[in-house]
């Protein structure tokens, strides 16, 4: 369980300082990884057959109570038949967009996941092909509930949220890929027939 | 497999010679006759749930049907969410232990031993025998009682009650158990951050050894009313059908995983708790259907029984032992020493104004919980409050696999799959 995970070096020796720093912490490797080449090192972790990260157990963000310091994407792998793990961090400056490339094309398990933290942390990933809220409804605009500006109780006060939530149209629960093909489709209100006519879904352009 | 695969021959009436689950389809229209294919070309929207009982809690599906065939199953959830993991945030390390009681809320004392080895993982803690066997039983309890709510509500779902009630029998006496050792049922909160809440009651070991005794014999009688059961075989074989390659594509975990032909166990093959010290089998299935992830459920309920009598073996040789660490930093010292003594005070009074306070860092703890592996990833910035508390809920992502499995199923099976995950709202939603 001590010591660093094996699969640095030769990690170093492919992608050089894209590698950005590593540390272990309590028994775990923790590999940083630059932004923009973060899907490359992924996808060759998952199909170099020396190192077979076939399983992704979790992907999830990190907002430290310091503002100055960047918002991390957390994707923890593992080789089954290795019983190894490695946890890969994505450093995401907040001053920057907070963007990632999606793993959906490596593991199907990153559907909910990543529509998680964008729900959560506000992360997008390009490539995702259904990033939508996913815990939180589609219309929640009250913003990111794990982002550390995000008081406990919510930006809005109790009675609007009371208010929002009784005063939801039942169309509201239906995102409109689905209402699009509901029977009672002609008996929708106009504005949102004109909005699924133009291909627009949930509130994600 | 090796040594730690259990046999599980499948030759049931519902396989074909080959060997393949067969199903038998339905024909209602006489040979001959097509109906006119303009009747039903329109697809159809049905919502299930929120408020549906065989949903197995506030779970909606909106499923476009063809006929009566699945053309997409779109899951919603959310409607049980408790922002759990931000709370967490606001919260000392030994306060999140009540919190994870009310996630995976049919296993509550296996989710307390997840975290508290979280914790130590990350102050890098060692607790003592006497902690872990007792840990050890608690969570094999678990596992037994929420299998034993799945095989009841699954066997509802498709239409079997008799077997729900003598599941339900069995899971009371250890929800007794549970109420003498920790006070509640449910909300047990039985772990503490480097030890226990509290050690067993008197008496309480015979009771367990009773149950170990007796809780077999159900498990015969379900196996004898479900395993060969041709209705059961009918609705359950080849249906919701994941192979290995997607299973860990899916990143499914427990039960789901293993029924698909993957033997992963985290007791196993990342153990804690001195789990590689007990002799007991993984069961692994081959065709990762609904069949299968019963015969694995089943059979796992087995070896916890073998488990726990191990464990309370062990707990009789270590009678009178400590179940806490010898650590005035997370442990509270006795009433009677922080009231006569100066330190013990200081002790005392910095952990309850303050709370336990690990070093900077980060730990991820996998724990193979009744549904699949259960993580707990924190970080900590050095303060008794944890930076990041992030709970791998196994319910959400093997529910994720949910429209995968449905794709071309019948609306009637949706609902058999959809019991077949093993999903509790309370850890899907948070």
């Amino acid at each position: 369980m001590s010591g660093v995970s094996p699969s640095l070096a030769p990690m170093r020796a492919e992608f050089g300082d894209a590698v950005e720093r590593h540390l272990v912490s309590c028994g775990d490797t923790v590999v940083y990884v630059r932004r923009d080449r973060s899907h490359d090192v992924l996808a060759w972790l998952k199909e170099t057959p020396s190192q077979e990260f076939t399983y992704l157990t979790d992907i999830t963000a990190v907002e430290y109570r310091d503002p100055e310091q960047p918002l991390e994407v957390v994707y923890q792998l593992r080789c089954l038949d290795r019983r190894a793990d490695l946890r890969i961090k994505v450093a995401l400056d907040k001053r920057g967009p907070l963007e990632v490339r999606s793993v959906w094309d490596l593991w199907r398990g990153a559907d909910w996941l990543e529509r998680e933290v964008y729900d959560m942390f506000g992360v997008t990933f390009a490539g995702h092909p259904d990033l939508r809220r996913i815990l939180m409804w589609e219309t929640y605009s009250e913003g990111h509930p794990l982002r550390k500006s995000f008081p406990l109780r919510g930006h809005f006060s109790r009675s609007e949220q009371t208010r929002q939530a009784l005063g939801a149209n039942p169309e509201a629960h239906y995102s409109m890929e689905e209402l699009s093909l509901a029977e009672a489709f002609q008996e929708l209100p106009a504005d949102m027939r004109e909005r699924l006519a133009r291909g627009e879904r949930g509130f994600l352009r | 497999m090796s040594r730690r695969t259990v046999d599980m021959a499948l030759a049931t009436p519902g396989v074909d010679a080959e060997g393949r689950p067969a199903r038998i389809p339905l024909r209602t229209e006489p040979a001959g006759v097509r109906f006119d294919e303009s009747f039903g070309a329109e697809h159809m929207l049905v919502n299930i749930g929120p408020q549906h009982p065989a949903t197995h809690g506030v779970l909606r599906l909106v499923i476009e049907l063809e006929g009566e065939t699945v053309v997409r199953c779109i899951p919603h959830v959310g409607y049980l969410h408790s922002g759990f993991e931000k709370l967490g945030e606001y919260r000392q390390y030994n306060q999140l232990i009540p919190l994870t009681d009310r996630t995976d809320y049919l296993s509550p004392m296996a989710n307390n031993v997840g975290l508290a080895l979280a914790v130590e993982k990350l102050m890098g803690l060692e607790v003592p025998e006497r902690c872990r066997v007792l840990r050890v039983i608690a969570c094999e309890m678990s596992r037994i009682i929420s299998h034993l709510v799945w095989l009841g509500t699954t066997g509802i779902d498709l239409g079997a009650y008799t077997p729900f009630l003598w599941s339900f029998q069995q899971r009371e006496r250890i929800y007794d158990l549970q109420e003498s050792w920790t006070g509640a049922r449910l909300t047990t909160s039985v772990t503490r951050v480097g030890g226990m809440m509290a050690d067993v009651p008197s008496g309480w070991t015979e009771a367990l050894r009773d149950f170990t005794r007796t809780f077999p014999r159900t498990l015969t009688e379900v196996d004898t009313m479900f395993t060969r059961n041709a209705i059961w075989i009918g609705r359950t074989q080849g249906v919701g059908v994941l192979t290995a390659e997607e299973a860990t594509n899916y990143s499914l975990s427990g039960p789901m995983l293993r029924a698909s032909g993957v033997a992963y166990d985290v007791r196993k093959d990342q153990p804690y708790l001195d789990y590689q010290t007990y002799d007991f089998d993984v069961p692994v299935g081959e065709h990762g259907d609904i069949y299968d992830r019963y015969r694995v459920r089943l059979e796992e309920m087995w070896q916890s029984n073998r488990i726990l009598e191990q464990a309370l073996d062990r707990l009789a040789r270590l009678e009178g032992a400590p179940i806490n660490v010898e650590d005035p930093r997370v442990i509270l010292p006795p009433k009677s020493r922080a009231m006569s003594d100066m330190e013990a005070m200081i002790f005392h009074f910095k952990q309850v104004m303050e709370g336990v306070k690990p070093p900077i860092g980060e730990a991820y703890m996998g724990v193979e919980n009744p549904k699949g592996e259960l993580g707990y990833y924190l970080v900590s910035d050095g303060t008794s409050k944890p930076v990041r508390w992030r709970i791998r809920p196994p319910s959400f992502i093997n529910l994720a696999s949910l429209p995968k499995m449905c794709e071309g199923a019948l609306l009637s099976d949706v609902i058999a799959i959809n019991a077949s995950v093993d999903i509790v709202m309370g850890e899907v939603d948070r």
